[in-house]
């Protein structure tokens, strides 16, 4: 970074899509497994393909996720609700508009807390995704396909307050609603697949109030890359604003193999969507009964789960901030750290284990096995005591040089008569009964 | 003349094997080959050869039929899907479009046995009110081929009026089932919203468009009623229904109140029609019918409020039709279509929905609040459908104001989610027929039906058919 950036403090807020894993799409009942599909075009139906005539219903459960998500975000919850026309042209939105939600969003009104202080939640709303334009040469033309297979899919947009103010931060935000998605088991979260899609809106201040323009971020499919981005952008716009001018007001892709940020389409006017409720599908009302039960079946969050874990078993949280990934494998851990206490196993290094790939969490597996895994890993032969005893006065005799420099008070040197015992050995020893023995073969 | 009967009486006649279901689709048929170049009430009819198959199988199972209108020929308007035919809901954009799906009430149709002869004309999209607006040739009216049939629904009234089908299926988002009905002498009932499932409904407007039953009888228009009624789960708007004895209902006479609403009589109304009107008035009034004036001051208002809702969700709903699928250009949409689209999008647009489309609404509410208030001293409302007589050919569509205010009775009853039902009411002197129109409560068809039933007992209007069927048969 430029020593000049330091007079620029980054704004930048988030917006976060990521496609919920109902067994149905959003507006029919047709499947919601676009990375599975056999081939394009087979989960479709008259709904999804918008064709004349076709009505959507709405799918409850994405309704319910989408409100957990909100309420594990620290959201307040709209009773009242609807869904509204987006419309815009694209030849992967069959009616010419998308479903959506505009001026009464589900959620409002959140937070998530980072490293780097708070970050507000603006809404949590929901919609249905588009379908995928493939652009192939066939029979040597140039032709443009659509797969309608994501099409209506359920697609929850999260949108944060401009309070970020690093890259690492962006990033961190982003992890986190990933994590928090996966462990409400509402959505995989496949950034590669475009499961889950980053944006991001971000400007430069030396006041810390919004600048007049506003560059987005879009089409960064990995946390890695935008953080890249957001740094790069960082010291593109210190740039251009050190040269006295404002950066234009543009969406910009971010180029992996180069490392630039790059510009897409500069915004000459906002887009007019011509919003309006879609007429097709009542409001939807809740009662406050509903959203407590809703928030009641809430599982504990990851970083709920982190404290807990340090207090009650001792995990150290750059373990179990890698392990708490979905309801069902922590519930087993939390068994297998029980267990591990019962044992006299210090559950920290059952985690390490785990984290280091030693020991494999197989979902299907007990704690009892992951347990015994361990125990068996770190498993010591048993050592007749007359052949220790043995072997000891064999290095004592042959070593006297260190036999020596202990008596002398140089104690380092029972790491060297530890390993000579092992290498004589050559066994899996339990080295405190081999130093303790060592220890009373010196004394004597 | 078999189509001339009832849905009951030939349902009597076919279980009595006195006639057989291939009878009654051979003289659809007929007909409509005789008749039809002159009124232009069909786009698309059913292969005949296949229909009669479907005749023949339906007299060897004759004795499973459960329902009235097993065997009974009809037709849908051409804004249902359908798998059978095409379907264009008149416009050239969808002229080659077979859909892959079919209508939950065309569905339901099929399943109590009735056969589909083929799709009606209509203005494309059901925007208009002439049924010129068409891109298959302009409907006549069969009581004078100078002359509209109304619209949207002309195609379905047009063939009833002149017995090519026992029933019709029609679609009314502004009046387009009761407009044609009065202009064509036939009776239609435009339903609660909510009450029919909209789904495999080519949508004008979507808050707005109903699925009702046309036919010749108020009697017939509850037997088909029976049959479409329901929850959907494929329409979130639909809604589940618990007063489905429309028919079993009819006779039972309950002292009602009428209500006279005084706006649908003010400037713009032909005398003609008023006298008609006021006439039916009477005859109720005779018939021991309590008859009270009353008001609904924001009526002034409810033929923009329509417009502005209607035409907002139709530029939304148009959307679809973008020139990438159906395999026809936009550029077929018609001139009427293309200035709903573009008023309706204006009126969505950035800084001017909060002055238009959302102001609308709010109107809305508070016209629905009016009605709501109307009723709480009379049981139905009794008013004239359309301001003026059939117009001749060309006269509408050259002249789109004119053609707006043809909705100014019956719009404001799809904003308000009411129901209606149009009967006749009587003629002109030159023998060209009016109707009036009962308004009832969201959801009170059986009232209406049954008020519908007491009139066409006093009175023989709805007997009379069109000279086009003196002059040929």
């Amino acid at each position: 970074m430029t020593s000049s950036n330091k007079n620029y403090q980054l704004i930048c807020g988030l917006e976060i899509h990521a496609e919920l894993k109902t067994d149905s799409k959003m507006f029919c009942g047709c499947k919601n497994d676009p990375f599975h599909a056999p081939k394009p075009n087979v989960y479709t139906c008259p709904v999804c393909l918008g064709m004349p005539g076709a009505l959507p219903v709405p799918n409850k459960k994405a309704i319910e996720w989408t409100i957990k998500l909100g309420l594990a975000l620290n959201c307040k919850i709209n009773l009242f609700s609807k869904f509204d026309r987006k419309h815009y042209f694209y030849p992967d939105l069959p009616k010419g508009y998308q479903i959506s939600q505009y001026d009464i969003p589900f959620c409002y009104g959140g937070y998530l807390d980072t490293s780097g202080g708070r970050v507000g939640i603006t809404r949590i709303h929901l919609e249905e995704d588009t379908g995928k334009l493939l652009h192939k040469n066939i029979d040597s033309k140039k032709v443009s396909l659509v797969d309608f297979n994501r099409g209506g899919v359920p697609l929850l947009e999260l949108v944060t307050e401009p309070d970020i103010k690093s890259a690492s931060q962006a990033a961190e935000v982003s992890r986190k609603v990933r994590d928090i998605i996966r462990y409400l088991d509402i959505g995989n979260c496949d950034m590669q697949k475009g499961g889950m899609r980053l944006e991001a809106n971000l400007s430069l201040s030396k006041t810390g109030d919004l600048p007049d323009y506003k560059v987005e971020l879009k089409n960064i499919n990995s946390f890695k890359y935008m953080e890249q981005a957001i740094a790069y952008e960082i010291e593109r716009q210190t740039e251009v604003l050190n040269g006295g001018e404002n950066p234009t007001q543009e969406t910009r892709g971010w180029d992996v193999a180069k490392q630039k940020s790059f510009s897409q389409r500069t915004k000459e006017t906002a887009e007019d969507y011509r919003y309006f409720p879609d007429p097709d599908i009542p409001p939807l009302q809740f009662t406050k009964e509903q959203v407590e039960k809703w928030r009641e079946e809430l599982p504990t969050l990851p970083e709920q789960t982190v404290d807990y874990w340090k207090t009650k078993f001792e995990i150290e949280g750059r373990y179990s901030r890698l392990l708490i990934n979905g309801h069902q494998t922590t519930a087993l851990l939390e068994l297998v750290f029980v267990a591990a206490l019962e044992k006299d196993i210090k559950p920290n290094n059952i985690a390490k284990e785990i984290v280091n790939k030693n020991i494999k969490l197989d979902p299907n597996s007990s704690h009892e096995e992951i347990v015994s895994t361990y125990q068996q890993l770190h498993q010591t032969d048993d050592v007749d005591s007359d052949v220790l005893v043995q072997v000891i006065d064999e290095v004592l005799t042959t070593n006297p040089d260190a036999v020596e420099k202990y008596k002398a008070g140089k104690i380092q040197v029972i790491g060297f008569l530890l390993g000579q015992v092992a290498q004589k050995l050559q066994q899996k020893l339990d080295m405190k009964q081999v130093r303790s023995e060592l220890l009373k073969a010196l004394e004597n | 003349m078999l189509l001339d009967k009832s849905i009951s009486q030939l349902a009597r006649l076919l279980k009595d094997k006195k006639n057989s279901v291939v009878d009654l689709v051979t003289e659809s048929y007929e007909r409509i080959e005789k008749l039809d170049h002159q009124l232009n009430s069909f786009i698309t009819l059913r292969d005949k050869k296949e229909v009669i198959k479907e005749a023949q199988q339906a007299d060897k199972n004759i004795g499973k039929a459960t329902s009235p209108l097993y065997g009974i020929p009809y037709s849908l308007k051409d804004a249902y899907v359908n798998k059978e035919t095409r379907t264009t809901c008149g416009s050239e954009v969808l002229d080659k479009f077979n859909s892959p799906y079919e209508a939950t009430v065309h569905r339901k149709l099929k399943e109590a046995g009735a056969i589909l002869i083929g799709k009606n004309n209509l203005d494309a999209w059901g925007h208009g009110g002439s049924t010129e607006n068409t891109d298959y040739g302009a409907g006549k009216n069969p009581w004078d081929l100078t002359r509209i049939q109304g619209g949207s629904s002309g195609g379905p009234a047009a063939a009833i009026s002149s017995r090519m089908v026992g029933f019709a299926i029609g679609e009314d988002t502004g009046g387009s089932i009761r407009n044609p009905s009065s202009m064509c002498n036939t009776s239609g009932l435009k339903v609660s919203y909510g009450r029919v499932s909209r789904y495999g409904t080519i949508a004008y407007a979507s808050s707005l468009d109903s699925v009702g039953p046309m036919a010749k009888s108020v009697e017939d228009l509850a037997l088909v009623l029976e049959s479409m009624v329901g929850k959907d789960e494929l329409d979130a708007t639909s809604s589940a229904n618990k007063d489905v004895k429309y028919i079993k209902n009819l006779n039972k006479k309950v002292t009602k109140t009428i209500g006279v609403p005084k706006e649908f009589f003010g400037d713009g109304l032909d005398p003609i029609v008023e006298n008609i009107i006021l006439r039916a008035v009477k005859e109720y009034e005779a018939a021991g019918y309590k008859i009270v004036n009353v008001s609904i001051p924001l009526m002034e208002y409810g033929v923009s409020i329509y417009y502005l809702t209607g035409l907002s969700e139709t530029s939304s709903n148009m959307a679809r039709y973008d020139g990438v699928r159906y395999g026809e250009s936009r550029q077929l949409l018609s001139d009427e279509t293309k200035r709903r689209i573009m008023l309706g999008s204006y009126a969505l647009s950035a800084g001017y929905a909060d002055e238009l489309y959302k102001k609308a609404q709010q109107a809305r509410t508070k016209l629905i609040e009016e009605f709501n208030k109307a009723f709480e001293s009379c049981d139905v409302l009794l008013a004239p459908v359309t301001p003026s007589i059939p117009a001749k050919i060309g006269e509408l569509i050259n002249d789109p104001l004119k053609s707006f205010l043809e909705d100014l009775y019956t719009g404001p009853i799809n904003v308000a989610g009411l129901t209606s039902l149009s009967l006749p009411a009587g003629f002109t002197k030159d023998n060209l027929p009016v109707g009036m129109q009962l308004i009832g409560q969201r959801f009170h068809e059986a009232e209406l039906l049954k008020m519908g039933y007491v009139y066409q007992q006093l009175t023989d209007w709805h007997t009379k058919k069109p000279p086009i069927l003196n002059q040929n048969d």
